[in-house]
């Protein structure tokens, strides 16, 4: 089982960690200072969280939060494709609508974790759910001033939206041995995560006067995988850079 | 709020012909209360060239919080583990933060972060020379962690004795936000300074690149400064740059030494008969090259800002637009 429990651990992780890594390449960057200052602690936070997670594994005997992170082949990681689309051209609205999607299903995924069968997970859990409340307050607060005030701003949203949403359902990519894990108590199926996520996210959006379609089939294809370890074309590079310093004296601490 | 409409944009457009217009018993007793140590607040009577002098200065102080963040900030994604990408995380938000505190400072002598940020990505208004130097190496953000801070340390300590409120109180944070920053960037080079022999080089090397800009930091030699004897009196500058970097050479110069690095000057010494630091020419013509924009980085920092400023326009219209609907959050 342990095996089991580091996918489900490494794809929670591995998610917060690209997830931040995006995010900590806005600082400097933002629309006003406060959103340099915001996305600042957003990306600490989910830095931090991830390390968090790693170090449940560490716990059991496995490796340590810093092994995790910074020594594994991209193949290892179990990250969705959705944290891990580059900022492109610094467009914030792909920023924001990335950071709302992601982040309502973070709200989500830590509810039913807080009550997961597995003790230092569900821990965990309800730790994060106190940092990861503002992050939540912060994406909804944006996409309903937003979503209704200029033209462009309307149809930006809209379009990242568009950009977005298919790789979204991606963070709800069946596990690989999932059943045994549901079996267990850990997590719910992620097609029940996914549902209880449209349910959060849809009618915000609406409210917003933002629209969705549900994703064709190819369109998701293409955005699965990375629960499995086969990445988006973008990730092979993000890793790199993630490595560049630890990689290039391995054997030195820092 | 701070009140941030004290002076209207055309009295700043007239305060070079208000000085001459200085009621002088006003003037009188706004020297006394500076002499008994008390603090102006942005709805007392000031002199306009006060005024003027402080926004110039926490407006510098500002730009220079959110350019340097960028040097910095490109190695966020590149730090070697968790614990320095946490806590460099951390200090760049702090230092964005710090250009937050300091434009709301200067705002309430009448000068919007709008117009301030206009005149840095104009190049009307300056920022600190350090920041147009390049963050080539991991060693590089450990060297401005530790020095450059080091350096900001003493700089805003002196100026938090100051005597307008509002900058005063934002400085005495951000010293001590900044303590941190120095414990940090210390505890980065001693891992540097007594780890493998490559990574002792890459200290090294970042040392010798950083040691001329950091001399520059703490500005001119008092030789070439411009007299300074009124914004003294008014406490608007508290030590003079010379003071500053003997502060500095005293408190650093024998840390970098009990590392086992090399300072890059041979005539570093401390005169023992004058107890003051002698030292190289720190070629002050390059200083004044890159102060008037012909620095290594200048162009591309001020490129970043603009990209930036360029990118995020239609937000700050969205949130301007009448029909954005204000939204509670329920915190």
């Amino acid at each position: 089982m342990l095996e089991q429990l580091e996918t489900l651990i490494l794809s929670l992780a591995d998610d917060e960690l690209i997830m931040g890594h995006r995010q900590a390449e806005w600082i400097g960057l933002g629309p006003i200072l406060e959103e340099d200052i915001a996305f600042a602690s957003i990306a600490q936070d989910e830095t931090g969280h991830a390390q968090a997670y790693y170090q449940i594994l560490t716990d059991l005997g496995l490796r340590t939060p810093d092994e995790y992170a910074f020594r594994r082949s991209a193949k290892e990681f179990r990250c969705a494709h959705l944290v891990e689309l580059p900022n492109f051209d610094y467009d914030y609205s792909l920023a924001l609508m990335r950071h709302f999607l992601y982040d309502g299903a973070e709200q989500v995924r830590l509810q039913a974790l807080s009550h997961s069968a597995y003790e230092p997970l569900a821990g965990l859990a309800q730790r994060l759910l106190r940092e990861e409340k503002y992050h939540w307050l912060h994406a909804t607060t944006w996409i309903k001033r937003l979503g209704r005030s200029t033209e462009e701003a309307h149809l930006r949203l809209q379009s990242a939206l568009n950009q977005l949403y298919p790789y979204a359902w991606g963070l709800f990519e069946e596990l690989p041995e999932e059943a045994a894990m549901v079996e267990a108590g850990w997590i719910p199926p992620s097609a029940q995560l996914r549902e209880q996520w449209l349910a959060l996210v849809l009618p915000i959006l609406e409210a917003a006067g933002l629209q969705t379609q549900m994703p064709s089939t190819q369109a998701l294809t293409a955005v699965m995988g990375g629960r499995r370890g086969w990445h988006s074309p973008y990730f092979e590079a993000l890793l790199a850079e993630l490595t560049e310093v630890s990689a290039s004296e391995p054997e030195a601490e820092w | 709020m701070y009140g941030n409409l004290v002076v209207r944009p055309e009295d700043i457009e007239n305060w070079g012909k208000k000085v001459e217009q200085e009621d002088p018993e006003k003037l009188v007793e706004f020297e006394a209360r500076i002499e008994r140590g008390e603090k102006i607040e942005p709805w007392d009577w000031m002199p306009f060239e006060y005024r003027r002098q402080l926004i110039r200065m926490i407006e510098q102080h500002a730009h220079s919080e959110i350019i340097g963040a960028l040097p910095e900030g490109t190695w966020i994604t590149r730090a070697p583990n968790f614990r320095r990408k946490l806590a460099l995380m951390a200090k760049v938000q702090d230092e964005v933060g710090h250009a937050q505190l300091l434009y709301s400072a200067a705002e309430t002598l009448g000068k919007t972060r709008e117009q301030m940020i206009n005149d840095l990505l104009s190049g009307k208004s300056k920022y600190s020379n350090i920041f147009n130097y390049p963050a080539k190496t991991w060693a590089d953000t450990a060297i401005i962690a530790w020095l450059v801070d080091a350096g900001a340390i003493i700089n805003q300590t002196t100026n938090s004795r100051g005597s307008y409120g509002p900058y005063v109180r934002a400085l005495e944070r951000i010293c001590w936000e900044e303590s941190f920053h120095l414990k940090y960037g210390y505890d980065s080079v001693v891992y540097l300074a007594t780890g493998t022999p490559r990574q002792r080089a890459m200290l090294q090397d970042a040392l010798n690149r950083w040691w001329r800009p950091i001399m520059h930091f703490f500005g001119p030699p008092d030789t070439q400064s411009v007299h300074t004897e009124k914004l003294v009196r008014w406490k608007v500058k508290l030590a003079t740059n010379d003071e500053m970097r003997q502060q500095f050479l005293d408190m650093y110069v024998p840390k970098i030494w009990e590392l086992g690095l090399t300072i890059p000057d041979p005539n570093l010494r401390k005169n023992p008969e004058t107890g003051r630091w002698e030292y190289s020419d720190p070629d002050w013509d390059e200083f004044w090259r890159v102060i008037n924009g012909d620095g290594p980085c200048n162009k591309e920092r001020l490129a970043v800002r603009r990209f930036a400023e360029e990118k995020g326009r239609w937000v700050r219209e969205a949130l301007r637009s009448p029909q954005a609907q204000y939204v509670t959050p329920l915190a």
